[in-house]
């Protein structure tokens, strides 16, 4: 099975919507963080969008990751880096594919050890479902169902691409 | 010597132990250095912890004395979330007639999970990770004139983030190279990564027998082994190791081989001054050097935190390549 998506249509629309927020007063201060790898792509085009004044940040979540035993450290993956203190902040979380939830609750812990923000938004490009953790986005650029021998995953950074694959 | 391969190395060439620098390959001492990179971060943290060690426990077991060594990797451990125990043996159960074996035994049966070793004994560290279960690893913290794999990596990682590559620098190490085991495993890793040269400088009773087998250039006159090299390591005169007569005076040593601004420029302009700690100011160098500008030695005990992060994880858990997203 293969589904087409347009990225840059749904990357529009999740921005329309985070404007949306800020316009309204629901969001001020904004700090857009990308998850690596792939939300580090997608948070890259929505903070283009948004004209932060802060700059980007990034988050590798492996250290947090609650299946370290089994899986270690990956050493390809960047470090993170904020670039101010998130205290007070609105957070814009990003990542790619929301699957099982488990790497937003290792986002949030980590987080939290870089200071107390004032409130984490959680934005999707895509939500698969099967979540496995009570944790949902609050802005999402797609639903698709999937079957759990289905992955599916985001190529880039330029272009990026969404493909279905069946294991 | 074939007693140490790769006892270091499961079998998927996963970091198991940390013995020694030599019989690595150098892809696992990139990965040590990459991942190192990825620990750098945490230091800037608010809460300067990562949670991926939690409910693990580290023993540091030091046999010999040491106050920077084992505060880094008891920092780098917690840092980890990691519980930590610190054995300063000599003045613990050795000295009540316990046996070494008999004393891991005593410190499994309290369900650790690894030891960072340090032993005036060389090889003590590879006969203890011989010795203990499948599930414990071992750190090798210094052992005799043998390794300090730790420091190595340290220092390597150290003039990476000053240089970026290895493939075009020259380096020079300089001191007592015969009982220094930092000097065998910096060896080690410079020539794994492929520097363009290293050098050895020091005076004939402070050099080993045989070194240039180990690939490296030996000098006695420091201005000619200092010229034109990109690092300057200066090594600690190791009195509590100099029983015999290998040295006139600490003075004269200072005179015909300490580290002056005036030798300093032989390197190159934009050369570095690195030294393992700690140093002994107008023995080995001159304290305005030390000070200086080109001197990172306050840098690579910044860096041991990260660095020995990067190898207590990855001995901890091993990356394996079936890993999903979620």
């Amino acid at each position: 099975m293969t589904k087409q998506f347009n990225i840059d249509e749904l990357i529009d629309n999740i921005a329309s919507k985070l404007q949306a927020e800020i316009a309204s007063g629901r969001i001020s201060k904004p700090l857009v963080i990308g998850i690596h790898t792939g939300g580090v792509w997608v948070a890259r085009k929505l903070h283009e969008k948004l004209n932060c004044s802060s700059a980007l940040g990034t988050l590798n979540i492996s250290f947090y990751r609650d299946d370290f035993t089994r899986i270690g450290v990956h050493p390809q993956v960047r470090p993170s880096e904020l670039p101010i203190s998130v205290d007070g902040h609105d957070i814009i979380l990003v990542d790619d594919v929301l699957y099982t939830g488990r790497t937003i609750r290792a986002a949030l812990n980590e987080i939290f050890d870089y200071g107390r923000p004032r409130r984490v938004l959680l934005v999707a490009l895509v939500d698969r479902g099967g979540r496995e953790l009570p944790i949902q986005a609050d802005i999402v650029g797609a639903h698709v169902d999937l079957d759990k021998g289905q992955q599916i995953k985001l190529t880039g950074p330029e272009p990026m691409e969404l493909s279905v694959i069946s294991l | 010597m074939g007693y140490r391969d790769n006892l270091q190395l499961t079998p998927e060439k996963q970091l198991k132990h940390f013995i020694s620098i030599e019989g690595l390959p150098r892809a696992v001492l990139v990965d040590i250095l990459d991942t190192a990179e990825t620990f750098s971060s945490v230091g800037e943290q608010a809460v300067k912890k990562v949670p991926i060690l939690r409910g693990k426990t580290i023993v540091n077991l030091f046999f010999e004395n040491s106050t920077r060594t084992r505060t880094t990797f008891e920092l780098a451990a917690k840092r980890l979330s990691a519980d930590v125990l610190n054995f300063n043996i000599s003045v613990s159960a050795t000295s009540k007639g316990e046996s070494l074996l008999d004393t891991l035994q005593n410190l499994e049966a309290m369900q650790a999970d690894m030891f960072v070793v340090r032993h005036a004994q060389s090889g003590a560290a590879h006969f203890i990770a011989r010795h203990v279960p499948e599930h414990i690893s071992v750190i090798n913290a210094g052992d005799g004139n043998h390794a300090h794999p730790t420091q190595a990596m340290l220092d390597v990682f150290t003039i990476r983030k000053h240089f970026g590559e290895f493939a075009k620098l020259k380096v020079a190490i300089v001191g007592d190279i015969l009982h220094s085991r930092v000097a065998r495993s910096q060896i080690h890793a410079l020539t794994t990564l492929g520097v363009d040269e290293v050098r050895v400088v020091a005076p004939k009773t402070l050099i080993p027998v045989g070194i240039s087998e180990l690939g490296v250039h030996v000098y006695h006159d420091i201005c000619r082994g200092l010229n034109d090299v990109d690092v300057v390591i200066m090594l600690r005169l190791q009195k509590e190791r100099m029983s015999g007569a290998f040295l006139p005076s600490e003075k004269e040593y200072f005179q015909q081989y300490g580290l002056t601004n005036e030798r300093l420029s032989c390197a190159k302009p934009h050369a570095i001054v690195m030294h393992p700690g700690p140093i002994n100011r107008g023995v080995e160098i001159a304290s305005d050097v030390a000070d200086g500008e080109r001197s990172v030695i306050l840098e690579q005990v910044t860096n041991g935190i990260a660095v020995r992060m990067a190898v207590m994880s990855m001995c901890m858990g091993r990356y394996s390549a079936a890993r999903e997203a979620s």
